[in-house]
């Protein structure tokens, strides 16, 4: 490709950086040093040079880890060696809000400002945060100048400051009742969470080099657990402790019966997917496995941005050879050699437990080549993603492992067809996969006798909220709302339920008359409710849920990928127009939103809502109006009575 | 006499080489609005719309651009389909009954228009004012919405503006000018200057959700890019947004006058390609060339003299 780069060459930093990623470069095409001897004439082209561009998001992370920003000279310098065009690498660049676009402080502190933590003093957080270091660092594209929420660039804390913080959604720590992920660049860069961020001193001393003692957090369940049997008690680190307690027993059993055995019994046990979108995952490997074009793909699905969420976080931390052992089962009963695992930038502990699980398995020939005597091959490769709820949907996943912006796909074509560098792609999450090895271990109907006919299994559910032991909770499907907020000791100081938040900000809110809700797929269904990602998050008879609308209507407006414009735009509007949504009941003093006027917002709220569930490409602009409608319908915003303008 | 060699005309111009016709493809039955279609495999609904002459609207999809079906003005019903489906990229499949005007269909694609047309300038996309008109869209009825809770509900005009994308246009260089606050985010001038044309991807999509825009890298000026000017982004642009710098200005000084102005076709002089040109002439000068998109020569491209070349011809003694 014939690349036209302009203005800007990388540091010694920024070049050592990429280096260590990609090897040193092989010539002056690619921005080594000029030898003209030895170049020639010669052209690079093809595969080779533009089959790279899957390095791209790796390559911009190596460069932030390094300097904490990517400068156009740093940017330059990757599009060199990766052949990208510039203005392509930019539009990538840009779209993920952990990285940074101009010079900032080298430790930076994202601060969890998101519902669950919002019920437990995230403003006020901010807010003393923002007087001991300035303003929190701000969006970085240019026209992004007004997104508070945005990863970037101009600096509100200075770049020669030492430490900045900026405002993040959600970090997947929601039980600890506040968060901060904190980067420090550097040679030997650091990212770590501080969960709980007891407050603004603890979030500066992280900054400053402290670390915290992790804190205990509560993981419980009713009956035996299964996906959590081995949290708590396994050492994550130790291939040895995993097999003390079973691991890779299920692989074991799974070369014996085969692929084919494998997806009888996956199909057998009618699991459905836990990502959100409950697809059987029985049929989904079946129908990767049939396709003749190779190579097949496995992609594990761990970006797990859902504000509420952080089951598969705690498996990742706690059991992270299970899940590197169902990826290759599942690889085994697709066909495919290769696995990547796509986990959220903010995970780094989770990042690095499954990359040390992944180096054992690899070292004990549990991953490579002959896999157990199998003669099948197969490995897994980490992606950190970059900050962006989007890229949990699975074709801008995949996009985003490709280097390209994580902007979803249209389906169909899907991923069974065409997936990850446009093959057969079995795309699953983290907690989905996990459930195969007890499939494979005590077979499909046995182990569909846990649950209810329809919803087969465990569910791992997300406490979070006014209850008194928030935390991830293990049940067999078919407890209600009710047990599972008593489960984890009931709202505090004996005050009621106003709501509950099921499956996220993409879920929707019921009210206390709905707490024998069985809390199966079926159940959900039919009260018009979704299980999503397992969130619940309880709010109190005291709690203010216009501020967690105004959150959530936040959080879509900045996770939009912006491509399609029921999206783009409406998510703008359903925030603009929330306020006057809102009429109180008295008739107005002439500041407050009138009855009538909230009544014109609501219909065009209405209308609005209805466009973008069903012309939006994906499931973020179909979801995204959802959680506000449901707050509607339940009179937790007050519906103001029709009446014309 | 016989053996005498004369001057002859050249032969005209063959037709440029076709690839082979491709065996018969099997074809898809469907209902679209109650009437049964046929259309060969690999057709989208839009295709079998056309060729049934039901008008189906449409933004960002162009004959000569591959879909990427983000503007949504285009869906369709498509019977037991949970959500709507995009006419523009959507294939046909056999029995698929689609209504492609039902009172979802209209209302998302009134929707559609307001939210553009409350957040971008579509002055000079005249395209979009019948479409407008047709789905009885009122893009003013976001802002009242907004500034009437929040004033008091008798104030008639609405005190609050919702957020749009207006900025300063960017004139940058002598040939062409961008003005993204016409920009719909079509991504065809993206399309045009990467693989589906130019292949000089001097532009892409940048920043996301309703920050979303397209930009050279690091937002540089244009001479500063990659761009080597050949115009194919202002050819598919549908609003205005990106516009040769000689047609701005004329607009700029109130001196563009699209009815006085004829247009010819004719062939490009500057090399052996020889294009098709269109030229645009008002008051005895070119004001602005471009090429038929149905040009099998050029299917609507052309390189920088071609496009912009042709002061010269104005420049009279
Ligand atoms: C906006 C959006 C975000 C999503 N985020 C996630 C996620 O973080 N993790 C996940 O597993 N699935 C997520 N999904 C669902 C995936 O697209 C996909 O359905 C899932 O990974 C399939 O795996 P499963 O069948 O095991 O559930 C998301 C979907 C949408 C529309
Ligand atoms: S619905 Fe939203 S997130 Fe999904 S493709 Fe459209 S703009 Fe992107
Ligand atoms: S003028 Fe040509 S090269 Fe320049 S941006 Fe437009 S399409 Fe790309
Ligand atoms: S500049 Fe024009 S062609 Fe490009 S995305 Fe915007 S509206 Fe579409
Ligand atoms: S970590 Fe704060 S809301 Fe989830
Ligand atoms: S024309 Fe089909 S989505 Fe734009």
């Amino acid at each position: 490709m014939d690349l036209h780069i302009t203005g800007g060459e990388p540091t010694e930093d920024e070049r050592a950086a990429v280096d260590a990623l990609l090897g040193p470069p092989e010539s002056g095409w690619e921005g080594g040093a000029r030898n003209i001897a030895q170049d020639g004439r010669t052209a690079a082209g093809g595969h080779s040079v533009t089959g790279e561009r899957h390095l791209l998001l790796p390559a911009f992370h190596a460069v932030q880890d390094r300097v904490g920003s990517v400068s156009r000279g740093a940017m330059n310098y990757i599009c060199r060696r990766l052949s990208v065009p510039p203005a392509e690498a930019w539009g990538v660049l840009t779209f993920y809000h952990l990285l940074a676009t101009a010079p900032r402080p080298a430790a930076v502190a994202h601060v969890c400002d998101d519902i669950a933590c919002r019920l437990h003093g995230a403003e006020q957080l901010c807010r003393d945060l923002e007087a001991r270091l300035g303003p929190p660092l701000t969006g970085g594209s240019p026209a992004a100048a007004h997104d508070t929420h945005g990863g970037g660039a101009r600096a509100g804390s200075s770049a020669s400051a030492s430490m900045g913080w900026q405002r993040s959604p959600c970090l997947g720590q929601c039980d600890a009742g506040s968060a901060a992920l904190i980067t420090r660049a550097g040679a030997m860069p650091e990212r770590f969470v501080l969960a709980p961020a007891a407050d603004a001193s603890a979030i500066v001393e992280a900054l400053a080099g402290a670390t915290a003692p992790p804190a205990s957090r509560t993981v419980g369940a009713i009956g035996t657990p299964r996906l959590l049997a081995r949290a708590g008690k396994v050492n994550p680190a130790s291939l040895d402790s995993y097999r003390e307690y079973g691991g890779y027993r299920a692989l074991a059993r799974a070369i014996e019966i085969g692929a084919e055995g494998v997806i009888a019994e996956v199909t057998a046990s009618k699991l459905l997917g836990r990502g959100g979108a409950a697809f059987p995952t029985g049929r989904k490997w079946d129908a990767v496995r049939r396709q003749p074009a190779t190579p097949h793909y496995v992609v594990c699905n761990a970006d797990e941005s859902e504000p509420g969420t952080f089951k598969d976080r705690v498996l990742m931390e706690q059991d992270p050879f299970a899940v590197v052992e169902a990826m290759t089962i599942c690889g085994l009963a697709t066909g495919a050699a290769q696995g990547f695992i796509y986990i959220r930038g903010e995970y780094p502990l989770a990042e690095a437990r499954i990359g040390s699980a992944i180096a054992e398995a690899r070292e004990a020939g549990l991953l490579g080549a002959d896999i157990m005597g199998s003669g099948q091959t197969f490995d897994v490769e980490i992606r950190r993603g970059g900050g962006a709820y989007i890229c949990g949907e699975e074709t801008a996943l995949f996009n985003s492992i490709e280097g390209k912006r994580g902007e979803p796909r249209s389906k169909p074509p899907f991923p069974a067809e065409v997936g990850v560098f446009g093959k057969p792609t079995v795309a699953n999450n983290v907690e989905t996969l996990v459930n195969v090895l007890d499939i494979v271990l005590e077979g499909g109907e046995a182990w569909a006798r846990t649950g209810t006919t329809a919803s087969t299994g465990t569910r791992l559910f997300c406490l979070s909220g006014h209850i008194a032991r928030p935390g991830l909770y293990e049940v067999p499907f078919g407890a209600t709302l009710r047990e599972m907020i008593e489960l984890a000791g009931g709202v505090p100081g004996g005050r009621g339920v106003k709501a509950v938040l099921l499956g996220g900000a993409a879920g929707g809110f019921v009210g206390p008359e709905h707490l024998d809700l069985s809390l199966t797929f079926e159940g959900a269904r039919a009260a018009g409710a979704t299980l999503g990602s397992g969130v619940i998050m309880v709010y109190d008879e005291t709690a203010d849920l216009g501020d967690s609308l105004h959150r959530i209507a936040e959080f879509f407006r900045h996770e939009s990928c912006g491509q399609c414009v029921p999206c783009r735009v409406g998510t703008q509007r359903q925030l603009e127009l929330l306020p006057a949504l809102s009429a109180p009941s008295a008739p107005s003093a002439s500041s407050a939103p009138s009855a009538s006027s909230a009544a014109s917002a609501a219909s065009v709220f209405g209308e609005l809502s209805v466009a973008m569930k069903d012309a939006s490409i994906c499931g973020l602009g179909q979801t995204a109006s959802g959680a506000i409608e449901s707050a509607l319908n339940l009179g937790l915003i007050e519906r103001p009575v029709k009446g014309g303008e | 006499m016989n053996d005498a060699i004369w001057f002859r005309l050249p032969p005209a111009p063959s037709s440029v080489p076709h690839r082979p016709p491709t065996a018969e493809a099997p074809s898809v039955s469907a209902t679209i609005d109650g009437r049964a279609v046929e259309a060969p495999a690999g057709a989208t609904i839009l295709d079998a719309c056309r060729d049934a002459g039901i008008d189906v609207p449409t933004l960002c999809y162009l004959e000569t651009l591959t879909p990427v079906n983000a503007c949504r003005v285009c869906v369709v019903e498509v019977e037991g389909a949970r959500v709507l489906a995009p006419a523009c990229s959507r294939k046909l499949e056999p029995g698929m009954v689609i209504r492609t005007r039902s009172p979802r269909v209209d209302l998302s694609r009134k929707l559609v228009l307001e939210l553009l047309a409350s957040s971008v300038d579509l002055s000079t996309a005249p395209t979009l004012v019948p479409m407008m008109r047709e789905y009885q869209a009122d893009p003013g009825r976001f802002a009242k919405a907004v500034g009437s809770g929040l004033s008091s509900a008798s104030s008639a005009a609405p005190s609050v503006s919702v957020a749009s994308v207006l900025q300063p246009a960017k004139v940058d260089n002598d040939l062409y000018m961008r003005d993204y606050s016409k920009c719909v985010l079509c991504y065809k001038c993206v399309e045009a200057c990467g693989t589906d044309a130019q292949h000089t991807f001097a532009i892409a999509a940048a920043g996301r959700g309703f920050d979303a825009h397209i930009s050279t890298e690091f937002d540089v000026v244009l001479p500063e890019s990659a761009c080597v000017y050949c115009g194919n982004c202002i050819a598919v642009c549908p609003t205005g947004a990106l516009m040769a710098k000689h047609e701005y200005d004329l607009r700029q000084a109130g001196e563009w006058k699209p009815e006085a102005q004829s247009v010819t076709d004719t062939t490009c002089p500057y090399c052996g390609v020889g294009c098709t040109l269109t030229v645009h002439v008002q008051d005895q000068r070119i004001v602005k060339v471009t090429s038929p998109l149905e040009s099998e020569v050029t299917h609507g491209n052309l390189c920088v003299k071609g496009r912009f070349g042709f002061e010269y011809v104005n420049k009279t003694g």
